[in-house]
């Protein structure tokens, strides 16, 4: 029995020459790396939001993240697609619902919830509440986040899909893009969301 | 009360998140380098929002803040740098 321990004139060990070429290779490496990730574009920082659903409460955190983002000088592009396109929609967007039922918090057990009427009452409660409580309106957090020049895009395919027409949506809304552009904006974002 | 030179004030009373950041956001920019915006608010968030927010952000410097939580009213200053 003896102590194996690898002594440093082990037949293994490279050589100094050997060595040194390997660190002008690293060296090499890691300045191609520093081109590759500054390449001179210091632009702002980026955010890229799915937005997928229609409803007052779920219309809410892609619009105020949005927003904020771009006070926090983010270049910021929201994709609207399927009952998300609501939030842009011009007339839709100011008839947003809240659902009464699939919800557990919801004061109303769902069998109640299920009966006619129950969704427009929960979306006035909900509507009061927000009036009463100083938050924003869709419509205004829409026409803010366009102000501080939050690109909008709404899904082209879905706008087809739910029978829109593209002259439904707000001005400044960016129409005619698909499932690419939002990948392209996620590869390029710093902070990508899915809502 | 802190007393500060303030160039512009913003009023961003009865207003919820995000309004008051993202309105501090726009007054600024329409301010020169070295103004100062004063901000009176109600939203007992804007305390914490437009501390982040000036943190994080290029350009502006949050001098100081007052909180009346009695009263429920925010004063913020806030000076830009560039």
């Amino acid at each position: 029995m003896s102590t194996d321990t690898p002594s440093a004139d082990d037949g293994a060990a490279p050589s100094r020459a050997e060595l040194e070429a390997r660190v002008a290779e690293l060296e090499a490496h890691v300045a191609e790396l520093d081109a590759a990730t500054d390449d001179g574009d210091d632009g702002p920082p980026k955010m890229s939001i799915i937005a997928t659903k229609g409803t007052l409460d779920m219309a809410y955190p892609p619009l105020i993240l949005a927003s904020t983002a771009a006070a926090f000088g983010y270049d910021v592009t929201v994709f609207h697609t399927f009952w998300g396109l609501d939030i842009l929609h011009e007339e839709r967007s100011k008839d947003l619902q809240l659902s009464a039922v699939g919800n557990p918090n919801m004061p109303v057990p769902n069998l109640v919830g299920a009966l006619p009427g129950m969704d427009r009452l929960t979306t006035r409660m909900m509507e009061k509440r927000i009036a009463d409580n100083d938050t924003a309106t869709i419509e205004e957090l829409l026409g803010t986040g366009l102000d501080m020049g939050v690109e909008f895009q709404a899904c082209q395919m879905t706008i087809d899909l739910m029978g829109y027409d593209e002259a439904d949506f707000y001005d400044g809304v960016t129409t005619g893009v698909g499932a690419a552009t939002a990948i392209r904006d996620m590869t390029e974002a710093d902070i990508q969301l899915l809502v | 009360m802190d007393d500060y030179e303030t160039t512009e004030t913003l009023d961003v009373t009865e207003q919820n998140c995000p309004m008051p950041v993202v309105k501090t956001k726009q007054a600024v920019d329409e301010l020169d380098a070295g103004a100062v915006l004063e901000v009176l608010a109600t939203d007992p968030g804007s305390v914490s929002d437009l501390g982040g927010w000036a943190e994080t952000t290029d350009g502006v410097e949050l001098l100081g803040q007052d909180a009346d939580e009695d009263d429920g009213r925010y004063t913020h200053y806030v000076r830009k740098t560039e």
